[in-house]
């Protein structure tokens, strides 16, 4: 199968990039040190490319029915326009298929951001419900998407902007986005860094990167966001949940609101599990010895066996963290295998991360 | 990609080993290898004196990515070992040909070495991986 390609294809390849296949996107894997990329959204501020994210619009008299339908998190948080929303998408079972972000544009138009390996079963899904409500659900091929992210990265950004507009996305508060020139900017990210996620469109990407290049964004590929979001405890679909998991399983129960009398997709699924005992749990790992936590590693614990599900080395720390998934109960001593030896790891709370500095007891 | 050293001769599975005066062979992973791992954090060397055999793991490169085994391209004993790569593994991203070199043995049989790829041979197996 070929591979499908951004928007900013040809600049990632002008600029050196690694190129990898992620989820059937040739993308960015980093463009010199992975390490570096990292450090510099930490530091400064870093750009990425997430064109191969869907941008989906849902339009219709009834859409904020279908969201509350459709959705684990409560969309009635929702009520200023720009105002944003991370959210789990649920089947029957109370199983993760997306997480997303929506965003609130008026009681008619709202917007959703979804993972490039889920798109198409996200649309199928939300269409066969969508139809019910009278919702038009529309892909927005046409817009391509920039993260910048890290302490300067909005200054940077704000720089760019026409000087009538500036005052308007400086006060944007975190979790809301705001229109200027054409460009949707939402305050949010997936790095624990504060920044922007820009969506534009296509045609205006590659002028757009080549701007932020000039006032000193660096570009970061998909290598330094893993790293960022894992350090920040951030899940990754697919890795850290997926269809067989519930959000309360994934750490991710503060995702959900079980609002009186609002019936969503896996509301029944997941009470039950909460009557009954969530039956599995979601630790942040540290390992403070040599070596490298890595998905798929077993773990043994008192409470049971379990594995790593997003493991790495975390440039911020200098030492590997990860999330782990267990059966419920006190974990007591944690250890992992690794290439056949049997090292002890540390719980802690997550994020690992905070402000670009290692979290307390991390 | 870097040049290819001419007086190195490699294994398929990228290490290149180079034959030193009194028989002393140093041992590396090449310029592709470390490009295909990517960000280097660990290094697992050795010990001084430790025997290895040509083909099996003797030590271990981590990376952000990938833990991989290095193979001994040739059997022998190990008489020096790169302790700088303990603090700075990422050496070996940025000179896997010459700072970055793992470790030097002491050759039970220089003959092994001809079982080794000249590297030109080891340029075109580089080339057929692309394609």
């Amino acid at each position: 199968m070929s591979l499908a390609f951004t928007p900013l294809h040809a600049l990632h390849r002008e600029l050196g990039a690694r190129m990898v296949d992620f989820g059937g996107w040739e993308m960015p894997l980093n463009y010199g040190s992975q390490i570096e990329e990292h450090h510099t959204v930490r530091r400064a501020a870093g750009m990425f490319d997430v064109s191969h994210m869907a941008v989906v619009d849902l339009q219709g008299t009834a859409v904020r029915m279908l969201l509350r339908y459709l959705l684990a998190n409560s969309v009635d948080k929702l009520r200023a326009p720009g105002k944003a929303l991370y959210s789990c998408m649920l089947n029957q079972k109370g199983g993760v298929i997306d997480d997303l972000i929506t965003y609130f544009l008026d009681e008619q138009h709202f917007r959703m951001v979804v993972n490039a390996a889920t798109r198409d079963h996200d649309l199928a899904w939300i269409r066969a419900h969508a139809a019910d409500f009278e919702v038009e659900v529309t892909e927005r091929k046409d817009l391509a998407m920039i993260a910048v992210q890290g302490p300067q990265a909005r200054e940077r950004v704000i720089a760019l902007l026409p000087e009538a507009d500036r005052a308007c996305v400086e006060a944007a508060s975190r979790f809301t986005a705001v229109a200027s020139d054409g460009l949707f900017i939402a305050r949010t990210g997936y790095t624990g860094e504060d920044g922007f996620e820009i969506v534009l469109p296509v045609a205006r990407a590659e002028p757009f990167w080549r701007q932020l290049l000039d006032v000193g964004v660096r570009p970061a590929g998909l290598g330094a966001r893993d790293t960022l979001r894992l350090e920040a405890g951030m899940n990754l679909y697919g890795q850290d949940m997926d269809e067989d998991s519930t959000p309360l399983e994934a750490g991710l129960a503060w995702t959900v609101a079980f609002d009186e009398g609002r019936d969503f997709i896996g509301r029944g699924a997941l009470e039950q599990q909460r009557s009954s005992g969530v039956p599995r749990q979601m630790l942040g790992l540290v390992l403070d010895q040599k070596g490298v936590l890595r998905h798929g590693q077993q773990i043994d614990a008192m409470c049971g066996k379990g594995e790593i599900l997003s493991g790495s080395f975390a440039p911020t720390l200098g030492k590997s963290i990860a999330f782990a998934r267990l059966p419920a109960g006190d974990p007591g001593e944690v250890r992992v295998q690794i290439r056949g030896r049997f090292l002890t790891v540390r719980v802690v709370n997550y994020p690992f991360v905070r402000a670009g500095k290692p979290a307390a007891g991390v | 990609m870097n040049e290819i050293p001419g007086d190195l001769k490699f294994l398929k599975s990228h290490e290149w080993a180079r034959l030193e005066e009194d028989g002393i062979i140093r041992v590396g992973i090449s310029d592709h290898a470390q490009g295909l791992l990517g960000d280097l954090v660990y290094v697992e060397l050795p010990a001084v004196g430790d025997q290895i055999q040509a083909g099996s793991a003797c030590a271990v490169v981590e990376s952000v990515k990938a833990a991989s085994d290095v193979y001994a391209p040739i059997s022998g004993e190990v008489i020096e070992i790169n302790e700088a790569l303990n603090d700075r593994p990422e050496v070996i991203n940025e000179d896997a040909f010459g700072a970055g070199w793992i470790l030097a043995v002491r050759a039970g049989n220089p003959e092994e070495l001809k079982a080794l790829i000249d590297p030109d041979a080891y340029a075109e197996l580089l080339e057929s991986e692309d394609h």
